[in-house]
């Protein structure tokens, strides 16, 4: 079997503008999104309580709002997830400690969350059998932690594979390929805020190991531009990128399509821990596909890359050997 | 050209079965066990509490599947969870039935507790092959995440140093003109400058944690002291780990097994309680401070018959009885003299005179004050040293006051062992917290959502697997089959390895197993659209074949170091679930190189690189030109 069958290069390079011109727009609109609507970052950035119950049958989600807005919480979420059974319950940390859902501690003195009045009194009016699965609560100081550790492992991330590409190959290629990928990662936040959907912890991690993962493409494009340099003594630069895109089309393909399988069984499989984690991996696998072909490959033109930058060094040996 | 030494080959199927191997225990699953561990530093596990472990069992008539003797615990596999729970009676019954007195009865020497222990058979288990070990999120219990108020513990340090500043002053005779705690540090006021230049140095000697900055004019002097920075973070480091000591010793209390108490960052403390559904109990006891109380014996009423009366439920109004740690019974006053609010430090040590082993306590200013005045006007009377824990109290330690003791260093000494003095310092201190904690962090999960868990990451691993295996199959026929069995080794070899090093498996940690997989069947795939580009461009497949699998070995090992600095920056600045992601992820990419370069090779090596005349290789069609 064997899906592609190109014969000639597709001139890729002859629409690099236009290329570059959609991928601009779409990462304005990203940002555009990222500015006006924002992120919606979850319980472990914000701060807060997340309570997940299950109950007999389908969770009548409009009861349990309004228990739990005539006992004063403001804006409550409630949703299902999974099955209509299962119900996710999310509220800030000031909502938290409203009288019914606290006791007194008999030991510290404080009053502290109280899974059972909790359950009583929001989750028992919309039926009876109902157990708490999970509860989960977050203080406020360890969210900004995370938001800042999250920015920094992403920008020692960047560095690293500018560094290690500009090493193995040319700075030009590190360059590009940072762009093209953080390019990608700057979609995947604006999706996230354009949906509104929960920006969590493990879409965090999701969102570096695309970053990783991507950078694999351009790595790939960007051996066999060097390759073709050495073998295509007379083509032009055009020619040539041209020609390693094509001819690495095939690979590229698959492999996303391998990649996209795991994580398509995960968001069938995985529930709603992984839910959004696995969205993050799809858009960031669709996305990389486009830009570290359409995207890192004009850019490495854009900024010049010449036969000299791959290939001297390696040709200057050869002749000092055969001399 | 396609074929590999001897070695390479021994190599691959050593490892391959080593993979295996501790891979296994795995697939056994679990089985209730009941685990019993030391709940003093004194008491030790060996093989004579195993054999009262058994013979307890053996007595109460409950079979066992296999007795375990670790360093720090035995550990008992039962058949199912009602003999669990008998076996558990049975041997706290009869490990610590030998308690004679209350004081005994509430602090056990054995803490006995339920736990699950690895199905596997001993053989597996001798050679260290244990299951992997699974995060809270996938076996259900309790996280907490405290935070250490480290202001409140430089407070309670430089409250105790300006105590013992005044003590200074006092002993060296240095007139000063007051001694205050203020916002800017501790203010020292003098009238003249040599009385200054005296205390400085007085200071300086005695306590040189303190940065000293003169100031004021005329007759209105001052010394301002502050705490060094280094002095600062040995303060928060000692109240760190001092916290740690006491949560320790209090979660010991609860009876989890294999509770984990780590620190995070430098003020924050993790406590992970597997199993422990009770938050609320579990939160009061991680909260509770133990208090020292020191109190006058009530020498009136200490007469035999009076004792013996007390014992019987007489006690005289103002007094309370108690039974001492060494058994004998004694009347304290209810007055409370010091508490342990006062008490800033106790360590084990030797008596100076007579090198007995004995415990020194340090007190704050307030308290060395009133434990001066107390000793010397009770000279020969007795002291008691009490512990107040949930309410009840228990008498350390009587001894006789032989003289007035000030200074506010304390020393309790007396028939005590070395050991026993190191346990009653520990017990001091770790009555109480360095500095006060607070939960900023709290998770729940329930033990049937943590079987869920398990069942979605092992089911979106199964899926994506067997997509991707059969695609390759389809697609590029025996290279495909060669590919997906390098896929399984690699699954294989991430298993034996997280069991090897047991690191927490968490949710996000399976979901890397399976997005791993998805990534690391990307070498195969160049490995074997080179090998076809190369068969379109006229080579012998024996050549193809080699240059394929060099050609693509550059491009493999580039783009895995980047997924790799990603997973390390993931790995150093993550935490929680980003943690157990990065870990899986960055295993899983080293162990993606191997097996999709060495063990595809290997085999692709046996299938054809015997064959001298080679004309065609099963990796699908490469006719078209």
């Amino acid at each position: 079997m064997e899906f592609f069958k190109i014969r000639k290069d597709i001139p890729f390079m002859r629409h690099a503008l236009t290329f570059n011109i959609i991928s601009f727009v779409t990462f304005l609109l990203a940002v555009a999104f990222l500015l006006i609507k924002g992120l919606n970052f979850s319980i472990e950035f914000t701060g807060g309580l997340i309570a997940e119950a299950r109950y007999q049958q389908a969770a009548d989600v409009d009861k349990i709002r309004t228990a739990l807005e005539r006992l004063g919480v403001k804006d409550p979420q409630v949703q299902t997830f999974g099955t209509p059974r299962d119900v996710l319950i999310r509220m800030s940390i000031k909502d938290a400690e409203i009288a019914e859902f606290t006791s007194k501690n008999s030991e510290s003195g404080k009053e502290e969350f109280d899974r059972e009045k909790f359950r009583a009194a929001v989750l028992a009016p919309a039926a009876p059998e109902v157990t708490v699965q999970r509860v989960e609560f977050v203080g406020p100081q360890v969210g900004r932690e995370l938001a800042e550790n999250g920015a920094l492992a992403l920008l020692v991330t960047s560095l690293g594979i500018v560094i290690y590409l500009a090493f193995r190959f040319e700075w030009k290629f590190g360059v590009a390929a940072i762009i093209a990928n953080l390019h990608d990662v700057i979609i995947i936040l604006g999706f996230f805020a354009f949906f509104q959907w929960e920006f969590s912890l493990p879409v965090l991690a999701a969102v570096l190991a695309v970053l990783g993962y991507s950078v694999n493409e351009s790595v790939v494009v960007a051996d066999r531009i060097r390759e073709n340099f050495r073998k295509m003594r007379r083509a032009p630069v055009k020619e040539i990128i041209d020609n390693a895109i094509t001819r690495t089309m095939s690979r590229t393909i698959i492999t996303h399509g391998s990649t996209q399988m795991a994580v398509l069984a995960m968001l069938i499989f995985g529930g709603a821990t992984l839910h959004y984690f696995a969205v993050a991996l799809t858009i960031g696998i669709l996305f990389g596909i486009y830009s570290s072909v359409l995207v890192m490959a004009p850019l490495v033109m854009w900024l010049g890359v010449r036969r000299e930058d791959l290939v001297k060094p390696v040709q200057a040996s050869k002749d000092g050997a055969v001399v | 050209m396609n074929r590999y030494p001897v070695w390479i080959y021994t190599l691959v199927a050593t490892i391959l079965v080593l993979a295996a191997l501790y891979a296994l225990p795995n697939l056994y699953g679990e089985a209730p066990a009941v685990q019993v561990s030391p709940a003093r530093a004194t008491v030790r596990v060996d093989d004579a509490l195993l054999g009262r472990v058994e013979e307890a069992l053996k007595a109460a008539g409950i079979a066992n599947t296999g007795t375990f003797l670790d360093p720090n615990s035995i550990k008992v596999r039962l058949a199912d969870t009602e003999t669990q729970l008998k076996a558990k009676d049975a041997i706290e019954r009869a490990l610590n039935a030998d308690a004679k007195t209350p004081a005994e009865a509430n602090n056990p020497s054995y803490t006995v507790a339920l736990n699950l222990l690895s199905n596997s058979p001993n053989w597996l288990s001798a050679i260290r092959a244990r299951p992997m070990y699974l995060g809270l999120d996938l076996r259900g219990g309790v996280h907490f995440l405290l935070q250490v108020d480290m202001r409140a513990a430089l407070t309670k340090r430089m409250d105790s140093l300006t105590g013992d500043i005044r003590t200074q002053m006092r002993d060296k005779n240095i007139r000063h003109a007051g001694i205050s705690r203020e916002t800017s540090g501790i203010v020292v006021r003098f009238r003249d400058e040599d009385t200054r230049a005296k205390a400085r140095k007085q200071i300086e000697d005695q306590i040189p944690d303190l940065t000293l900055v003169d100031g004021g004019s005329g007759e209105n002097l001052m010394l301002t002291g502050t705490l060094k920075p280094e002095a600062q973070k040995r303060t928060q480091e000692f109240a760190l780990k001092q916290n740690i000591q006491t949560l320790n010793n209090r979660i010991n209390e609860l009876g989890v097994a294999e509770p984990v108490i780590q620190q995070q960052g430098a003020d924050r403390v993790v406590v992970q309680l597997p199993g422990v559904q009770d938050t609320t109990k579990a939160k009061s006891i991680l909260g509770r401070t133990a208090t020292l109380e020191i109190r006058m014996v009530d020498e009136e009423n200490s007469s035999a018959a009076a004792l013996a009366a007390a014992r019987g439920g007489q006690v005289p109004f103002g007094s309370e009885f108690y039974i001492e740690r060494n058994g004998q019974p004694i009347m304290v006053r209810k007055q409370v003299v010091l508490t342990g609010d006062r008490l800033t430090d106790a360590q084990p040590g030797f008596d100076n005179q007579t090198q007995e082993p004995a415990v020194h306590l340090t007190l704050d200013a307030t308290g060395a004050r009133i434990f001066k005045d107390v000793t010397r006007e009770n000279v020969n009377k007795r002291m008691a040293i009490l512990l107040i824990e949930k309410g009840r109290g228990e008498v350390v330690t009587a001894p006789v006051i032989r003289g007035e003791i000030g200074g506010g260093r304390v020393q309790i000494s007396g028939r005590m062992s070395t050991q026993e003095a190191s346990d009653t310092a520990l017990l001091l201190r770790a009555g109480a917290l360095a500095a006060p904690m607070e939960i900023v962090e709290e998770r729940t999960v329930g033990p049937s959502l943590g079987a869920e868990n398990i069942q979605k990451g092992f089911n979106s691993t199964l899926y994506g697997f067997a997509a991707i295996a059969a695609f390759m199959m389809v697609y590029y026929l025996l290279f495909g089959l060669f590919s997906a069995l390098a896929l399984s080794a690699n699954l294989l070899f991430l298993i034996a390895l997280l069991s090897l090093l047991q690191a927490t498996l968490t949710l996000p940690g399976m979901a890397a197993i399976a997005l791993t997989l998805g990534m690391a069947i990307d070498a195969n795939v160049l490995i074997n659209e080179r090998i076809r580009e190369e068969l379109r461009n006229g080579s012998t497949p024996q050549a193809a074949i080699h240059a394929g699998y060099e050609r693509a070995f550059g491009t493999i090992i580039d783009s895995n170091v980047t997924s790799l600095i990603a997973g390390l920056a993931l790995l150093i600045f993550g935490s929680g679930p980003v943690r157990g992601f990065a870990v899986v992820h960055v295993l899983g990419i080293m162990t993606s190189i191997f097996s999709a370069i060495v063990v595809s090779r290997c085999m692709v090596n046996l299938a054809y690189g015997n064959r001298r005349k080679l004309a065609t290789v099963a990796i699908g069609n490469t006719s078209w030109k």
